[in-house]
């Protein structure tokens, strides 16, 4: 027998470096990374910790900017500096030590420090897909967030002190297609088949070889007549018992379809119309007012919403995306290929209005692809949007932070930190030291009466127990490696979703503590 | 203090260790209550505590970066794989150069030269070629395993390590505790095993799912999906072709080109679309993603773990961490509990129950060792003495003379084997260093023999 098929595509090589990440983010997600170029800002163990979480995936670039020298003390928690350093620029020594892990990735540094760039160069940081900064006073860290905030460069912040650490993921607006949920609801409208599933469905004798949903459809269709001939499925335990009832009543044997069909009477139905998340999406500004500078996203989320509303009676384009069903080859396949045609069809509507779109708006046809639609087409029932808070915001209000309070405590020990650690950036802006660094005992009285007076200038009627304040000056500003490796992986792993677009990030705060090994996000 | 360095910048007062002698000289308000802030910890760290790390891939390589900068200064490591291409978007002490060379050596070396404040003694070898005494030799075993067996493998021997007293109480002294990792993907987990205290691997085997098998009509009649054509390729067609007179080697190129186009032309004979040549490679050498972000998370909850128990600073945790970030970030952490009828480690005689002996065949029972949740067992030996003291081998898989020999007795019922109820049976796997011992337990009491 002579192959018809082509010589096999063995991977190139980056791709085979790259394998076991592409097979969760794709061909695409990677691309999307090799083009990406963060900063670093302050050489600590935790941001080189995220920045080695990023060269070594294979990020496009990175720049590292740190104004101070090597000393001995940074050997004891950083891996990217060495002895032979001593002395030297820091930024330079953890660029080279860190682009040594990857030759694919570009490492640039600078040896000033943040405070000096922002008051003489503050638009380096334009050119950043992203920005990653750890352990700052708070009088920097609110000048750096809002020049980004500005600048609408995303900023990830990264704290760790003794046992604990924390993430604050700053961003204006993010727009995920590929939410890659754990547990996907299939969509296979049987309540309302489409026109070529109906006829499918219906001209199909169901046997002990056709795939479970032949099956089901067929007793949906019977339980529906016994029950006053709407197209309503099964909602409650009592009707999904009645249908499964029915099914297994005709079986005859032990049919492998049958029992399929009869567990699959929980999940099988319910899928197709727009979810909340999805006309929150639809009833955006962003999406009712396209102009010029809108993102792709947008544009197709108008052209998504065009097509359900006006085309489509409400429901979603098809995904085409069948379970596996035990059945004979033909009738699964010849099932997937209608599933697989008409999502193919709505995604070409869809295409076609986004085109309209950017004829509408002048723009270049080709800025949107029809794969990028067809698969937001596919994961139409997953779309998100995040839109962050300024840190700085959450400096100044509190009312989002009242909820926080309890009975003049703040709720939970990991809160309770994540307030002492700001009290801790306040002690460094206002008395110059760090806190426990020296003395213990007189540093808690003076964290104290700045964290009553933090908390109080926000409008909470709360208090952070004395014991985390002892503890937090007991780490004299100590930093781990163990739990800066904890928090680097994490907020690497934050970047890589952003850059990529694919999988959520936290909204927006994460709160470690490593004495415990719990950890909590906020929304702050 | 006896660590006196030549070198005074890798010493016990070098101001790298600043930090950590906060934490480890000062009081706390969260310390464990036996906690005693001295210099002798750091001490105790760098010159006395000896830590094995099992496995110098994604998780070992992290483990070993975060012990040495968490003061240990004697860590070995133990992995017989050498370094592949596709280890370094995560494996960061390994280089490109080192492709081919050893993990452990590699990783060794390059901590070494990194970090001069810990001395890390590498085995090029697989843990099964240690024996107690190796292991004793350790305060701390941390584990950084991508396989189940060799995880079980090691449980068993820091058990097997155990003595007790004349009441039949646990000698503290020989408890070796174990911290083990585990990642896929996005997800992963860390745990705390004080052997024969708390829950061990076997204590929680159901964590880990059954491998996910298709059934073998579907690959062969009823293909639906492109990994079901695949499958084919590999189990019936390499066999009946027999292409490169060898057999399936997923690491040959040769071999996946092959593998590739057969399963292409069956998909394509059954319409079936989405063959790619990744898709073929993950499905022949079950591969699982990985990333580094999980490692670097996983390994770092280990470590800590580790410098908790070392140090006695804060109590350590109790007892399993899980882990995801599929979907922001996710930690959640449980007591794990010891199971009363834990195979490992609960130290009493384990029943085996039968419904009736006279239909059991000895097949039936292996099955039941391999496949029910319980036991998961690879490829059991199984021996026991009759009355009269007489030892018989009833199967064993390993061995060919062996196999050959008592292949005749697995379509026997246990009855016709002159197995009585109550009888012990010695079972030897490769997930355990030690034999267990398994008691019948007949339902039906009476045996007839015809
Ligand atoms: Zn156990």
């Amino acid at each position: 027998m002579s192959s018809p098929a082509p010589k096999s595509p063995e991977l190139s090589d980056k791709s085979k470096k790259y394998d076991r990440q592409i097979r969760l983010w794709g061909e695409h997600g990677q691309a999307l990374l090799e083009a990406a170029t963060i900063c670093l800002v302050n050489v600590t163990a935790v941001g080189c910790e995220t920045a080695k979480g990023l060269v070594l995936p294979g990020i496009g670039g990175f720049m590292v900017a740190d104004g101070s020298t090597v000393t001995e003390m940074d050997l004891g928690n950083n891996f990217f500096l060495n002895a032979s350093y001593i002395g030297k620029s820091k930024a330079l020594a953890c660029m080279q030590l860190l682009q040594e892990l990857n030759p694919d990735v570009n490492g640039e540094y600078v040896d000033e420090s943040i405070d000096y760039i922002l008051a003489n160069r503050p638009s380096f940081f334009e050119s950043f897909d992203l920005v990653i900064a750890s352990n700052l006073n708070e009088q920097t860290l609110l000048l750096l967030s809002n020049r980004l905030w500005v600048s609408n460069v995303p900023l990830v912040y990264c704290r760790s002190l003794g046992m604990l650490g924390t993430i604050r993921i700053q961003l204006k607006e993010h727009c995920i297609i590929e939410a890659h949920p754990d547990n996907r609801q299939f969509d296979l409208r049987l309540e309302q088949p489409f026109e070529a599933l109906r006829e499918h469905l219906e001209s199909t004798e169901v046997t002990s070889k056709v795939p479970w949903l032949l099956v089901l459809y067929k007793y949906l269709k019977a339980w529906q007549s016994k029950n006053g001939g709407g197209c309503q499925a099964p909602s409650n335990y009592r009707e999904k018992t009645e249908l499964r009832e029915v099914i297994r009543a005709d079986m005859t044997a032990d049919e492998e379809n049958y029992e399929e069909a009869i567990k699959a009477v929980n999940t099988a139905f319910g899928a197709g119309l727009v979810p909340l998340s999805l006309k929150e999406i639809f009833d955006d500004d962003a999406c009712e007012q396209l102009h010029k500078k809108s993102d792709a996203f947008w544009i197709m989320a108008k052209a998504l919403k065009h097509f359900v509303v006006q085309e489509n009676k409400g429901y979603l384009p098809v995904p085409g995306v069948l379970p596996d069903m035990t059945a004979n080859t033909d009738s699964y396949i010849a099932l997937q290929h209608i599933y697989r045609q008409q999502a193919a069809q709505d995604a070409d509507h869809v295409y076609h209005k986004c085109q309209d779109y950017l004829k509408a708006l002048a723009l270049p046809m080709d800025s949107i692809d029809e794969r990028i639609v067809r698969l937001l087409c596919r994961e139409a029932a997953g779309l998100i949007v995040l839109r962050g808070t300024r840190i700085s915001d959450e400096y100044e209000k509190s009312c989002r932070l009242q909820s926080l309070v309890e009975d003049n405590e703040l709720q939970g020990s990991l809160t309770a930190y994540n307030f002492a650690l700001r009290a801790y950036e306040r002690f460094l802006t206002e008395c110059g030291n760090i806190p426990g660094d020296c003395t213990v005992e007189q540093d808690i009285g003076r964290l104290k009466s700045i964290a009553s007076k933090m908390l109080v200038d926000l409008g909470l009627h709360a208090t952070i127990s004395d014991d985390i304040l002892h503890e937090i000056c007991r780490f004299g500003g100590a930093e781990l490696h163990a739990v800066s490796a904890f928090i680097g992986g994490c907020a690497a792993q934050e970047v890589i979703k952003i850059l990529t677009k694919q999988y959520k990030p936290i909204d927006n705060t994460f709160i470690y503590n490593a004495i415990s090994t719990e950890s909590v996000t906020l929304r702050l | 203090m006896s660590a006196t360095s030549p070198n005074p910048s890798l010493g016990l007062q070098s101001k790298r260790w600043n930090g950590l002698r906060n934490i480890l000289e000062r009081e706390g308000p969260f310390c464990k209550d036996d906690f005693s802030p001295s210099p002798d910890n750091l001490e105790f760290l760098q010159t006395k505590c000896k830590v094995l790390v099992i496995g110098a891939g994604g998780l070992g390589c992290e483990l070993l970066k975060d012990l040495a900068l968490m003061g240990f200064g004697d860590l070995h490591v133990i992995d017989m794989d050498t370094i592949e291409l596709s280890n370094l978007n995560r494996q960061f002490l390994f280089r490109r150069s080192d492709i081919g060379a050893s993990k452990a050596e590699c990783a060794a070396r390059f901590i070494q030269n990194r970090l001069p404040t810990c001395r890390v003694t590498p085995h090029f070898a697989k843990i099964q070629d240690f024996d107690d005494t190796f292991y004793q030799q350790f305060h701390i075993i941390v584990c950084g395993l991508d396989s189940i067996v060799a995880r079980r493998w090691i449980n068993g021997m820091l058990l097997s390590m155990l003595r007790y007293d004349s009441d039949n109480t646990i000698d503290v002294s020989s408890i070796i505790p174990m911290i083990d990792g585990g990642t896929e993907g996005f997800k992963g987990n860390a745990r705390v095993i004080l052997p024969g205290f708390t829950a061990c691997i076997e204590c929680t085997l159901d964590l880990f799912p059954p491998q996910v098998n298709y059934p073998l009509c579907t690959i062969a009649n009823t293909p639906r999906l492109p990994e079901h054509c695949i499958e084919y390729v590999k189990i019936i067609q390499w066999d009946k072709e027999n292409p490169f007179n060898v057999p399936l080697d997923g690491d040959d190129p040769q071999h996946l080109a092959w593998v590739y186009e057969r399963a292409l032309e069956r998909a394509n004979q059954f319409n079936i679309t989405g063959i790619t040549y990744r898709l073929v490679q993950g499905v022949i050498k079950h591969i699982i993603p990985a990333v580094a972000s999980t490692n670097a998370v996983i390994a770092a909850a280990c470590a800590t773990e580790v410098f908790k128990i070392a140090t006695s600073c804060y109590d350590s945790m109790a007892n399993y961490l899980n882990f995801n970030d599929l979907d922001g970030i996710y930690t959640y952490t449980y007591e794990a509990e010891k199971s009363d009828t834990c195979l490992a480690c609960s130290n009493a005689p384990q029943v085996l129950p039968i419904e009736d002996p006279n239909t059991t065949t000895l097949e039936d029972v292996i099955k039941l060792l391999c496949e029910s949740a319980r036991f998961q067992l690879k490829s059991p030996g199984l021996t026991t003495v009759f009355q009269d003291g007489k030892k018989k081998t009833l199967y064993m898989a390993n061995v060919k003379s062996i196999e050959e020999a008592t292949r005749k007795n697995l379509t026997q019922s246990l009855g016709e084997l002159g197995l009585q109820d109550g009888q012990q049976l010695t079972v030897t796997d490769a997930t355990s260093p030690t034999a267990m011992t398994l008691q019948l337990k007949y339902q039906t009491n009476e045996i007839e023999m015809n």
